[in-house]
């Protein structure tokens, strides 16, 4: 079947099977950091942004993304660096394998958590499994990243 | 020895430097196996065993070839016939060679039974139901406690062979079998006060590292087999595939790209044989991923250990005599059946300094479920949880303060262990990490329990571990190093970093040995044809092994660049010496030449190649040591335990990048963790092992852990890089005993078998009510 | 229990859970020839009725059977994704996610708070992103806590064909080839709350219990048995208990729910254990509602009180 949408701003035109799930359909189309863990749904690793809402491309046919923007780590390489920076600093980026979903979560999570408590943010980012489980890493690069932005915007303010 | 004066004038080593490829991975560039293999690569797919112990008798593929897309179908007839393990250990292995790439005799459910390769996943899995297979399905040995001398033989065939002296015999389904002592332990125990006999049971945990197995191979223009692996030992893995394909090993090349973690798991060729005779067969490249489902049914997990404790103290709380017998289940198969075993008596009982005797037994047997491998901690995990339980038990039974119990009883710096080989501990710091715990937990006041308003009771444990540095006198380390243009470095690795950092670690070392900027130094990653040998990154042996050979190398590289230099200023080499930017003359630092203008003198009419390979190998292990406590609260009327806090204090000796420590840490601590409250392997009596997604088989989330507190007490490592020793697997093996004691603090339950379930203690408290 | 009686139960296939047998390879995903986004509902029925096709939700839940079929069909352009409130009911479109559920002001502030803890465990944000309360629903899976949380409401379905039934009894029906358009909410005086117990915390509940006080009766909706959720309703003893004593009444409450409960073993917990939870769970779950009724001032009439002050975030 023909498919059109918009991956990372750029608009699509493919014909593919009515069973390809998105996860594999915006690999195909380069989208290589989206990456898949497991088969049911658990892992979050192939977390991207369905009209900016945090999903599991691994649950969701390519066709229901039909005329809709997706978007991956690809094309938010800004903010990947700059959330991925503080990530870094902590060493908390270990093996790599789980930050792509990990940081489409927490770009979706800046957008709809207002100032969130340690355990608000760890609600909101279960979905994300790590095995090298930096979890606690993790949450200090959080924590630095959200402070790091209320300064910007603070100053911005000024 | 304290540390800070010494390390306070590191500017690289020391240092909580970025890692080199953060910015790759954090950016989602693809630089995994998956990112990187050719589309044009054949899907590789395993017919997986339905049964725990079968024969085939028949099996057809006739309808299976014959779908469009597929390129072979192989079966036991297609395969090698000369055995091989797919451990990834020093040759000899001291794992038998007991298996085929595919055999007539399946052992577990989920062996493989046949490959299918095809152009796409569609037509791979329609020819995979195609396959018939008629089986003659046999009784399987299940019972791990009763396998040793059985009727049942999980491998009868005449071509098992092991290499190594390791006690195993096939026809007794023993995989290894020692015993190891000191002094006559019955008497000593007799002798004791008190004494503590109990048994304690581990699962077959897996290490669950999000990149599961993957491999993706092809011929090169010299019909070489090349192997892009996500695996822990690329030169193992070149070893074990010739050993596997019947080849000569010249024909095989092994690089490894961004390994998105192993645990131990990637220390098996696991996935590697599969993909490797597809391509070897039919030409073409291959590529198998293992699905989620293959990686939790038929891999590399921990070992299942039930250990038999008796340990002993006089009326002075002198822990004087521990006698352990170990009976490990290796499963279908031998990988590093007969070297964790090992661990779980040594670096259990070396933790007590004043035993007057020991005795250590144990047999690893072969049954019918998964075969087992390494996973991080490597049989420490799971003698240290015996052990430690067993001290705990102790403590209670002398009224004793567990923590009081251990200061009086732990090993301190300059003893000898008798239980570890005799070495010495030349450093260590445990002492001040119990001292350090027990201050940040606020033992004294916590201990031993406290009952909240709401009804929950809140239990404090302890737990002291071990590890080794690499293994002595086997493993070895090597870099090469070379001087290139403008005066940078390039660090050829055959260390393989999978997700560790060690490729920055080694690059911190090399550039705090050649006093240049850390971005001077370029890192390589192993391909086999290139990069020195180097055994692989497992046993804790990178940090201390490999480092000390970057050591070596680059001491090496200096003196070559300072030989050249003088020649070119004109002196001796006695009269020169090197700073990251010249070599001068010492006595007039005015004359010298930059290391830039010596790496283009070197490229011009010059007979020195400015390039030093080095090795190491090191004749002792030296253990780091840490303390875990755990603080729980319980909910006693639904069992529900909450992980309120936990604290470990490490001794690594110098932490290279403190970073990269300190995750390590904090990251083992929560695979301990979810070992001992959450992650169940569950079979039925068929032998189908039921966790067999992350649905059933229930990893912590950044929700299940709690508090969790990190501190460093160092010690100074002589033999090792700048004073360092090994951190990534000692700090998996605390939570276990710290957490089951917690748990008995609150509420009265001891619980020797993991994981503690929320049920077993609900249940535990109706039954003592 | 012996080790053996603990094995056997795994065979029993009692699990709760419709998933497929073990050994299956589990790691194909779904498998269908061809995806059709229907324009009329009488469109999606037809196709509906033939055995090869499948109406699709979020397909999370879907997915894990291995399912192969012919048509998808999405019903996206015919079936609500919106939650609609108006002063009798909460109109819930079947298409709406478990995540614009569990952020909706107005169910949050009418259920105490309860429909939100029914959801946030499950999975994960991405999860509920996808997974949809027509899917849960129409679904009745025993693990549910969805159809857990709903049973203790006053809630309907709205069938295409069937019209529109109690949830109760949509719950024992058997399944059939109709369309879920709505699950509605009758906006009747009751207080609310939700108990689950979970070996992880984002993992399936070993047992879940939503609490109902009414006016006139007190029920319980307990799911993750690990069949199906059933409700179980205070009986006299207990409803003759002053409910100002609210220990007392739970308690007592508790105690006839461990006595009518049915229970059953899988991986997850024995029934024994379920059981226990089962009477230490609807102790809570009541206690808390008991709680928050009495701190409700009135019986609520005009919609303008349940509306959640301006700014208060609840996801």
């Amino acid at each position: 079947m023909l498919i059109k949408m918009w991956l990372n701003g750029e608009p699509i035109r493919d014909h593919m099977d009515a069973d390809m799930l998105l996860l594999d359909f915006v690999r195909r189309h380069g989208a290589l950091s989206v990456k898949r863990g497991c088969e049911t749904a658990n892992c979050g690793l192939c977390t991207v942004l369905l009209e900016g809402k945090p999903v599991l491309s691994c649950s969701i046919l390519a066709a229901k993304a039909e005329g809709k923007h997706v978007v991956t780590l690809e094309g938010v390489q800004k903010e990947a660096e700059e959330f991925g920076t503080f990530l870094a600093n902590q060493g908390a980026e270990q093996c790599g394998f789980c930050n792509p979903g990990f940081i489409m979560n927490i770009l979706a999570m800046e957008k709809e958590l207002k100032d969130p408590t340690e355990e608000e943010i760890n609600e909101y980012l279960a979905g994300n499994l790590c095995r090298c489980s930096g979890f606690v890493g993790q949450l200090r690069s959080i924590q630095a990243y959200l402070k790091h932005k209320q300064e910007v915007r603070a100053h911005e303010a000024e | 020895m304290k540390q800070n004066d010494i390390t306070s004038n590191y500017k690289y080593v020391h240092q909580p430097v970025q890692k080199k490829d953060a910015m790759a991975l954090v950016t989602g560039q693809a630089v995994y196996v998956n990112d990187i293999a050719s589309k044009e690569s054949l899907i590789v797919k395993v017919l997986r065993s339905p049964h725990a112990h079968a024969l085939i008798q028949k099996i057809q593929t006739e309808s299976a070839k014959k779908i469009p897309g597929i390129a072979c179908v192989l079966t036991y007839e297609d395969v090698p016939q000369k055995r091989f393990t797919m451990a990834g250990q020093t040759y000899p292995e001291p794992s038998p060679y007991d298996r085929l790439i595919l055999d007539s005799r399946v052992r577990f459910v989920g062996d493989a039974v046949a490959i299918v390769a095809g152009s796409n996943e569609k037509a791979v899995d329609k020819a995979l139901a195609k396959i018939k297979v008629k089986y003659k399905v046999l009784e399987p040995l299940l019972d791990f406690r009763n396998a040793k001398d059985h009727t049942i033989l999980v491998h009868p065939e005449d071509n098992w062979r092991s290499l190594s002296q390791v006690g195993a015999d096939n026809k007794r389904n023993l995989c290894a079998s020692d015993s190891d002592g000191m002094g006559d332990v019955d008497e000593v125990l007799a002798n004791c006060k008190y004494v503590v006999e109990e048994t304690y049971h581990t699962l077959a945990n897996q290490q669950a590292m999000m990149e599961t197995f993957r491999t993706y191979t092809y011929l090169d223009a010299y019909g070489r087999l090349n192997v892009v692996s996500s695996t822990q030992v690329p030169f193992h893995v070149r070893r074990i595939l010739a050993n596997a394909l019947d080849i000569s090993k010249s024909k095989i090349r092994v690089s490894k790209p961004r390994i998105g973690g192993g645990f131990g798991a990637k220390q098996t060729v696991v996935a590697e044989v599969y993909p490797a005779i597809v391509t070897w067969i039919t030409g073409k490249p291959a590529k198998m991923l293992y699905s989620r489902y293959e990686s939790q049914i038929c891999s590399s997990p921990r070992h299942e250990m039930e250990i038999k404790v008796r340990v002993g103290a006089d009326e002075d709380g002198v822990i004087k005599g521990v006698d352990m017998y170990t009976l490990s289940n290796t499963g279908a198969f031998g990988e590093h059946g007969p070297t964790t075993v090992g661990l779980s008596g040594h670096k259990a009982i070396s933790l007590y300094g004043k035993l007057e005797a020991y005795r250590f037994d144990y047999d690893v047997v072969y049954t019918n479920v998964m075969s087992a491998g390494a996973y991080r901690g490597y049989g420490a995990t799971q003698g240290i949880f015996a052990l430690e339980s067993a001290v705990n038990e102790l403590a209670d039974k002398m009224h004793m303060d567990p923590v009081k119990l251990r200061e009086q009883n732990m090993v301190r710096e300059g003893q000898i262990m008798p239980s570890y080989y005799g070495e010495r501990t030349n450093s260590c710091a445990l002492d001040r990490c119990l001292t350090r715990a027990k201050e940040m937990m606020n033992w004294d006041e916590k201990f031993p329990r406290k009952k909240m308003e709401n009804g929950k009771v809140r239990g404090v444990g302890i737990a002291m571990a071990m590890q080794g540095s690499g293994i002595s006198n086997v493993d070895v380390g090597s870099v090469t190093i070379k001087l290139n243009d403008e005066g940078f470095y390039s660090l050829s690795l055959g260390a393989a970093d999978m997700g560790t950092g060690c490729d920055t670690i080694l690059a911190q070392i090399a550039a705090e040995e050649l006093e240049c900027p850390l971005e001077n130094i370029a890192v390589k990653g192993v391909d086999t044809d290139v990069s020195p040998y180097d055994s692989g990154s497992y046993a804790s042996s990178t940090t201390y092994i490999t480092g000390q050979a970057v050591i070596k190398a680059c001491v090496k590289l200096k003196n070559q660049m300072m030989e050249f230099g003088a020649d070119k200023l004109g002196l001796s080499v006695e009269q020169v010496s090197i700073d990251g930017k010249c070599v001068y003359n010492e006595d007039n630092p005015e004359e010298y030449i930059t290391i830039s203008d010596i790496s283009y003198a070197a490229e011009c009419g010059c007979n020195t190649a400015m390039q030093v390979t080095a090795s190491h190998s090191s004749p002792v292990s030296p253990p780091p040591y840490m303390v875990g406590m755990a603080e729980v609260e319980v909910d006693c009327e639904t069992g529900q335990v909450e992980l309120l806090d936990y604290v470990a204090v490490v001794d690594c000796g110098t932490t290279i990048n403190p970073n990269l420590t300190r995750v390590q840490t904090e990251g083992g601590l929560v695979q301990g963790i979810g070992m001992a409250l959450y992650e169940n392997i569950q079979y039925t009596e068929a032998g189908q092992m039921m966790n067999n997604s992350f649905m059933q088989y229930k990893l912590p989330t950044r929700q299940d852990i709690g508090k969790i507190r990190v501190e460093f007490e160092e010690s100074y490592e002589a033999t090792g890089p700048y004073g360092a020793k090994s951190i990534g697997e000692i700090v998996i093996n605390t939570p276990s005993p710290a957490i089951a004691d917690a748990v008995y603090r609150a509420t009265g339950l001891r619980f020797r078998e993991l994981p503690i379930t929320a049920e077993k203690i609900a249940m535990g408290l109706l039954e003592k009510a | 229990m012996t080790k053996s009686s603990r094995r056997k139960r795994f065979l029993t296939g009692e699990n709760g859970f419709r998933l497929p047998p073990m050994v299956k390879r589990r790691e194909k995903l779904i498998k269908i020839k061809r995806y059709w986004k229907v324009e009329t509902l009488e469109e999606a029925y037809e196709l509906n009725q033939k055995r090869a096709n499948r109406i699709i939700g979020g397909m999370v839940w879907m997915k894990m059977g291995e399912k192969q079929f012919h048509t998808a069909i999405d019903l996206s352009d015919v079936v609500s994704s919106e939650i609609v409130e108006n002063e009798e009911e909460f109109i819930i479109g079947a298409m709406t996610t478990l995540r614009d559920l569990e952020c909706h002001e107005g169910i949050h502030k009418y259920t105490d708070g309860a429909v939100k803890e029914s959801l946030r465990h499950i999975v994960g944000v991405q999860f509920r992103n996808v997974a949809t309360v027509g899917g849960s629903i129409w679904g009745r899976f025993g693990f549910s806590d969805v159809l857990t949380m709903f049973l203790a409401m006053d809630t309907y379905v709205d069938l295409y064909k069937g019209g529109r039934v109690s949830l109760e009894a949509f719950s024992k029906m058997p399944y059939d080839k109709d369309i879920l358009l709505n699950i509605v909410v009758k906006k009747n005086t009751m207080s609310l709350a939700y108990e689950s117990m979970r070996n992880t915390k984002t993992d399936f509940p070993v047992l879940a219990c939503a609490a109902s006080v009414r006016p006139d009766e007190v029920l319980l909706s307990i799911g993750a048995r690990p069949q199906k959720a059933v409700i179980i309703r205070a009986n006299d003893t207990v409803m003759k208990i002053d409910r100002s004593e609210q220990e007392e009444f739970a308690r007592a409450l508790a105690v006839q729910v461990k006595a009518e409960i049915s229970v059953g073993s899988n991986m997850r917990a024995s029934a024994e254990y379920r059981r226990q939870l089962a009477g230490v769970l609807a102790r809570r779950a009541v206690m808390k509602a008991l709680v928050a009724d009495e701190q409700k001032p009135m019986v609520i009439t005009d919609t303008d009180t349940l509306q959640t002050k301006g700014g208060e975030q609840i996801c």
